[in-house]
């Protein structure tokens, strides 16, 4: 069965390289029939990737410890989901998805992308197919999944148990079609730069690919986050590791992206600028796959470091990023610059917005590799931890915060500040009032928690003011509202839950690092103690089994005021195949607060336990969702959509806005 | 006319700022520069600049709220030890935790702890849900000291020989395999001296 996923994967690689190598000739000498050789290869490609991968699929599912990547990655005691989820959870399986993905996004274009020009459908699809080339041959060369084991063995070595979770199943299916759905945009821009044309139709046909790969590595992200957040045990949520930043910039840029393609659409300015971010966000998620895969940076998530591999990597990210960057030095120079407009508008905020996102993704890319930088000037070993993220990166994000409903009232070409700030008095009032509430509660301590959490009202209530006033709410009849609400443009909507989301997550952040409870202490069975209001009863510990595993169970009965509140199990896991423990935190969340218990080591007659009291944290993750639905809701904008007149979509889009 | 001139001004402008499409690539190439050499650099090979040198001297605090000892270089030499380098925000510090305690526990080697760049509270926390397995525990809160050491990250782990010099260092976490192949083997090697 394998050997036909390895064929499929050998024909996948000369299918990609007729991909990459015959629509671009063809869109050179206008040959249509070259050209329309693209959309076929590209789904002929992803048919090829899709029956390799479930072949891969399918040898885990059934225990096929005759396959290499099975031994060595999965074991048959294993519940039947973390089979599935262990095909992507080790490099070689990674990759297959990694490749899976890159094709998917082929087909896509091809399929949908019927309105646009044939020779820049030809040139995106042959760049997409070229990207194909560069990792079917690191997996054919390097990193092959579909090898036989011979003998075979009688059963495999299992997977790391912190890595068997639901939330990290998931997550890197989700990162990856955030990281390989940018190479859609790199496609878009290098295209762009061949042809040597870029105007507002470009910006909306990238609009989609960009907007689904951001939802997906918003969520991706979020997903990575929450799982270090129960699963390590530490009530931490982001720890600035390499690897969460290789995830993390390619967002920052990919957000740019979305910004600044706003002004090209609308504007048909910053040109240049949004083709250099849309390369530069491939470039980055490149350099994720690469810190990852290569053992360059010692990380948690350190997976086998082959140096053969690391040189592949570098070599495709050399290729890719270095003859981009040519290209662009070579055809940007040449492109018609737009118009100009005031500091002070809808450019400008979006300039501000792009400059800010720009410089932290910078500092998050220098506090990444500095260290290597350093040594490699023959300067001292050092390393960067969290502190340097925290002065760095978080006194960059409160200008582009406190901007964000500022810059979504300002009209386009000049806009009027005062004016903005004068519609914005309910915010600045709601923000006000919460630091002095904050203040009044916490005295002077929580001076900088009060600001946090004026900064997220300022977001989410100027968000909502900005929306209600295009709907007139409340100036006109409801029903005269309910019709504006339903003729407004999505992207508008999509904005609003958008910036919602981002006031959400800094109020969660906020929340959860100022307001946090934290109480740890040797508990006999028997005995309560007090937690932010709560009663929490150590029921004591009993012995359990689980499927893989045996474990230490510790039960607390909550109760507030005497109401029975909720019970909470924490356990510790002992897993045999893998001779590794975990610890499983005991969460009960709502809306407004997580309890969030751990159980330790026995101590005498006790046990060492920790108890959490995390407030909003749930709105870190939540505010992230927020956001994908934004994003979402504007995919879903008209004007995006294939077939629809461009005169009116573009007049009712520019009226919304405006 | 004047729409000419402005057309041609601001093509001279561009011109000017070619160097500034170069700026991109010229990044690049640096940063590019850089990952090759890191692939070509063991990371977990010390650099020879320490080796079979003396530890550094320095003298660290407890962590602060632990009725302890701390730790400093005085506590080095007698009998071969390890010394690791950790913090509560490093996760495979987490990792390697288990494998630090069997050494410390089961295989009855002396382990010192540095706890580098940490919050007390944090610091406590993590030894009371996790265990404390180290002799001594010497609190870095700037960092200092890993500097003295040559500290690249966290984790990392030192042996020291009974003279007090550096004999071994790991980049990074431990793995069953470095213990089994290399430490132990040596740690025997210099019991045995």
């Amino acid at each position: 069965m394998i050997e036909y996923g390895h064929f499929a994967l050998a024909l996948a690689l000369a299918t990609a390289l007729v991909q990459g190598v015959v629509p671009l000739w063809g869109a050179a000498r206008r040959d249509r029939a070259a050209m329309a050789l693209a959309p076929q290869a590209a789904v002929a490609q992803f048919l090829l990737l899709t029956f390799a991968f479930a072949t891969l699929i399918h040898a885990h599912l059934t225990d096929d410890f005759s396959v290499r990547n099975v031994f060595e990655n999965s074991h048959s005691t294993k519940p039947l989901i973390y089979k599935f989820a262990g095909v992507w959870g080790n490099h070689e399986g990674s990759l297959v998805l990694w490749v899976w993905i890159l094709a998917l996004f082929g087909a896509g274009v091809a399929v949908f992308a019927r309105e646009l020009p044939a020779t820049f459908t030809a040139r995106v699809l042959a760049i997409q197919g070229l990207i194909g080339v560069g990792f079917l041959s690191f997996m054919l060369f390097t990193s092959n999944a579909f090898e036989r084991l011979d003998p075979p063995a009688a059963d495999g070595r299992g997977l790391n148990p912190i890595l068997q979770d639901p939330g990290l199943a998931m997550h890197p299916p989700m990162l990856y079609l955030g990281y390989v759905g940018f190479s859609t945009a790199y496609s878009f821009a290098m295209a762009a730069l061949i042809e040597g044309r870029v105007d507002p139709s470009w910006a909306r046909w990238l609009r989609p690919w960009v907007l689904a790969a951001w939802i997906a590595l918003t969520l991706g992200i979020a997903l990575g986050s929450w799982w270090a957040y129960y699963e390590l045990g530490w009530g931490g949520w982001w720890f600035w590791d390499p690897v969460e930043n290789a995830s993390f910039m390619p967002w920052l840029a990919g957000t740019a992206l979305l910004h600044s393609a706003i002004v090209l659409e609308k504007r048909n300015t910053l040109k240049n600028w949004t083709i250099l971010l849309a390369i530069l966000t491939f470039a980055l998620s490149l350099l994720g796959t690469f810190l990852v895969r290569s053992g360059v940076l010692t990380s948690v998530h350190a997976f086998a470091s082959d140096p053969a591999r690391g040189i592949y990597i570098l070599a495709l990210l050399t290729v890719a990023v270095g003859g981009s960057l040519l290209l662009y030095a070579w055809r940007a120079p040449q492109m018609q610059s737009g118009p100009v407009f005031a500091p002070i508008s809808r450019e400008g905020a979006l300039v501000f917005n792009n400059l800010l996102l720009a410089v932290a993704c910078g500092t998050v890319f220098l506090g990444t590799l500095y260290p290597l930088g350093l040594e490699a000037l023959g300067g001292p070993k050092i390393s960067v931890g969290p502190p340097y993220f925290d002065r760095t990166f978080v006194p960059l994000m409160i200008p582009l915060l406190i901007a964000v409903p500022i810059g979504a009232m300002l009209a386009w070409k000049r806009g009027d500040l005062p004016g903005v700030l004068a519609r914005l008095k309910l915010a600045l009032a709601a923000a006000a009032a919460t630091l002095a509430l904050t203040l009044a509660l916490g005295g002077a301590r929580a001076l900088l928690a009060g600001f946090g959490f004026a900064l997220a009202i300022w977001i989410v209530v100027g968000s909502l003011v900005e929306y209600a006033e295009r709907i007139a709410f409340l100036r006109v009849p409801l029903i005269r509202s309910w019709q504006r609400l339903r003729g407004l443009p999505r992207a508008a909507t999509a904005m609003t839950l958008a910036h919602v989301g981002l006031g959400l997550m800094v109020l969660g952040m906020t929340a959860s690092s100022a307001g946090r409870v934290e109480r740890i202490l040797v508990m006999r069975p028997g005995e309560t103690v007090a937690l932010a209001g709560y009663e929490v009863r150590f029921d004591g510990v009993r012995k359990v089994r689980g499927p893989n595993y045996v474990a230490e169970r510790a039960d607390f009965t909550v109760t507030r005021e005497e109401r029975p509140v909720t019970v909470i199990h924490s356990e510790r896991r002992f897993f045999p195949v893998e001779q590794r423990a975990t610890t499983e935190a005991g969460i009960a969340t709502n809306l407004l607060r997580d309890l969030y218990f751990v159980l330790g080591e026995r101590s005498g007659d006790g046990w060492t336990v920790r108890l959490y009291y995390n407030p909003l944290v749930v709105w870190i993750w939540g505010g992230a969702v927020v956001m994908a639905l934004g994003g979402l809701v504007s995919l879903t904008d008209r004007r995006l959509r294939v077939g629809v007149p461009r005169p009116a979509a573009r007049g009712v889009a520019l009226e919304g806005a405006d | 006319m004047a729409a000419e001139r402005e057309e041609l001004q601001s093509h001279e402008r561009r011109r000017g700022a070619v160097w500034l499409y170069l700026l991109p690539i010229a990044i690049f190439a640096v940063v590019a520069l850089a990952l090759a050499w890191g692939l070509s650099r063991d990371a977990s090979v010390l650099p020879s600049a320490l080796l079979d040198k003396p530890a550094p001297e320095f003298e660290l605090p407890p962590i602060p709220g632990r009725d302890d000892h701390g730790f400093s270089r005085r506590d080095l030499g007698g009998r071969p030890m390890l010394v690791n380098v950790w913090a509560s925000w490093c996760v495979p510090c987490r990792a390697e935790h288990p494998l630090v305690t069997r050494l410390a526990k089961e295989e009855g080697v002396t382990v010192h702890g540095i706890n580098y760049k940490d919050a007390p509270e944090d610091a406590r926390a993590w030894l009371d849900r996790l265990g404390d397995p180290y002799t001594y525990i010497g609190s870095d809160r700037d960092g200092r000291v890993a500097i003295e050491w040559g500290v690249y990250g966290v984790p990392e782990t030192f042996v020291v020989d009974a003279r007090g010099v550096i004999v071994f260092k790991q980049v990074g976490q431990l793995t069953p395999r470095v213990i089994e192949e290399k430490i132990l083997p040596l740690l025997r090697e210099l019991e045995r001296r």
